[in-house]
């Protein structure tokens, strides 16, 4: 069962009339900095997720690249993706990106999920699915801009990245954090993570990576995992890392303008058919004698 | 009630078809209402539990298009367009101030019904269609997230349509007295074909003189 906890902010499928407790959320924004140009690839981090977690994914098939599995599954729920990229001199790249849920500040999945309290927002960034309240949809799946949810073919449920939030709740680091043996994954508040992304940034560039920069993106609020990249102008080249993720205009549509919408058109149903009842009466035909007295 | 002046208007198969369908039609759209609107989520409850609404609302779906496209079969030669619907077009003032003064010329449905017919059958087919696309676990995955996206709203937006059209049609029926007695015992009285559906009254009087 969840971890029960008062500093929740956001719940899905809650009437803002009627939130989550938040009395309690008096905290710091938490932040998972990874820093992809000191990442040597060696995945200790993926399997201390599954360590940790105690998932255990099949063992996959090598697929001509690094990448294994060769997917985020239900199972997996970080993933290091290896692309190479030849920059103009010729020069050859190995772009290793951790892959995995972004917690953002504005969640796509939260907004989009239909079961109340099936996906929550903690006070500290943190967004994670309560597993047994899920239904199995997969509307968070449409509803996430970076495409990381998954749902198990074992129970029908989404699972994501918790951000350790068992962990973090008492005070440890997540566990890929603690496992990254050269320091490319660190965990603190947002605004200690900012600061040491940015003297990361101007060393990079001051190393001739002149695009390099912190992928944080603003759309979806910004969020608590973020990354800093060589190329941070073209960030489609670490495994098509989207360049602007905000939540689709469908989603927004759907679970914005179109329930007050619809709520005002059952209103105005309803209404119009009790008024024009009670105005124009029952319709009905007199019988004729002959007919009714058979 | 004596049969010898009643007519049948709807055959039992086709009755049975209807409610079967209504009771169906209740549940998913109960369902469908409470993820739409997530503060009614108690609505699922019509299924046991929210998993176990998730599951079914599919299936309970499909039911009511099968039914549905049967129901098209039986009933879409009666519910073509025809030049006499302008008429009815023409006077719905007084169609809906329930005036029957003027005979409209209406056929079997009036044009407000072809309307419903044709709305019915137009959204059930969307709703299957979007339906199939956001289906979990069986076909979901076959789709795009993109398309996913776009079927999710035109599902809700169809859905909300087709329930808004249903309200109106169970209002008529429950405003114009003996349409629901109709549609139960498949009879309406002489009086009321006369006056509702004049032009079909004078077909089915002109068959039975012929006899």
């Amino acid at each position: 069962m969840s971890l029960q906890s008062q500093d929740i902010i956001r719940r899905s499928a809650t009437n803002a009339f009627t939130p989550a407790p938040r009395a309690r959320d008096h905290q710091a924004e938490v932040a998972k900095l990874i820093d992809v140009s000191i990442c040597i690839g060696c995945k200790a981090c993926q399997v201390a997720c599954n360590e940790w977690n105690d998932l255990r994914d099949e063992v996959g098939h090598n697929v001509g690249v690094y990448d294994n599995p060769a997917d985020l599954t239900p199972d997996t729920w970080t993933l290091m993706r290896f692309d190479e990229h030849q920059d103009e001199n010729g020069k050859l790249e190995w772009l290793i990106r951790k892959d995995g849920c972004m917690h953002c500040a504005d969640p796509g999945c939260l907004k989009a999920c239909p079961q109340p309290g099936a996906i929550i927002q903690y006070a500290n960034g943190i967004v994670d699915f309560q597993s047994e309240h899920c239904i199995g949809c997969g509307y968070c799946v449409a509803g996430c801009p970076f495409d990381v949810p998954r749902i198990s073919k074992k129970d029908n449920k989404a699972y994501k990245c918790t951000l350790c939030v068992d962990r973090v709740t008492v005070g440890q680091e997540p566990a890929c954090v603690k496992t990254c043996p050269t320091g490319a994954i660190n965990f603190g508040s947002k605004a200690d993570m900012l600061v040491q992304a940015e003297e990361r940034v101007s060393e990079l560039q001051g190393r001739g990576f002149a695009g390099a920069g912190i992928y944080d993106p603003q759309a979806v609020g910004g969020t608590h995992v973020f990354y800093v990249l060589q190329h941070a102008d073209k960030p489609q080249l670490y495994h098509k890392l989207n360049p602007d993720p905000r939540i689709s205009s469908a989603i927004e549509g759907w679970k914005g303008w179109l329930k007050p919408v619809a709520a005002a058109a059952f209103f105005a149903t309803l209404a119009g058919t009790v008024f024009h009842y009670i105005g124009v009466g029952p319709n009905e035909v007199e019988e004729d004698e002959k007919e009714t007295q058979v | 009630m004596n049969k010898d002046r009643l007519i049948l208007r709807t055959r039992f198969i086709d009755r049975a078809s209807h409610w079967f369908m209504v009771i169906c039609f209740f549940l998913v759209a109960m369902s469908g209402l409470s993820w739409f609107f997530p503060s009614l989520n108690w609505l699922n409850g019509v299924f046991g539990t929210p998993q176990l609404a998730r599951i079914l609302h599919p299936f309970f779906g499909v039911v009511v298009y099968v039914v549905l496209m049967f129901l098209f079969v039986r009933f879409v030669r009666y519910n073509l367009p025809e030049r006499e619907d302008a008429i009815w077009f023409r006077n719905v003032n007084k169609v809906l101030a329930g005036d029957h003064s003027q005979p409209l010329r209406i056929g079997k449905y009036n044009a407000g019904q072809k309307i419903l017919f044709w709305g019915i059958m137009g959204l059930i087919t969307l709703l299957m269609g979007s339906g199939v696309i956001i289906w979990r676990p069986w076909f979901a995955d076959y789709f795009s997230i993109p398309l996913i996206r776009i079927a999710l709203f035109t599902h809700a937006l169809a859905g909300i349509s087709l329930i808004l059209l249903i309200i109106g049609h169970a209002y008529l029926a429950f405003w114009v007295k003996g349409s629901i007695r109709g549609m139960i015992t498949g009879y309406v009285s002489r009086t009321w074909a006369k006056s509702h559906h004049d032009r079909w009254y004078q077909q089915i009087s002109n068959k039975s003189e012929k006899k």
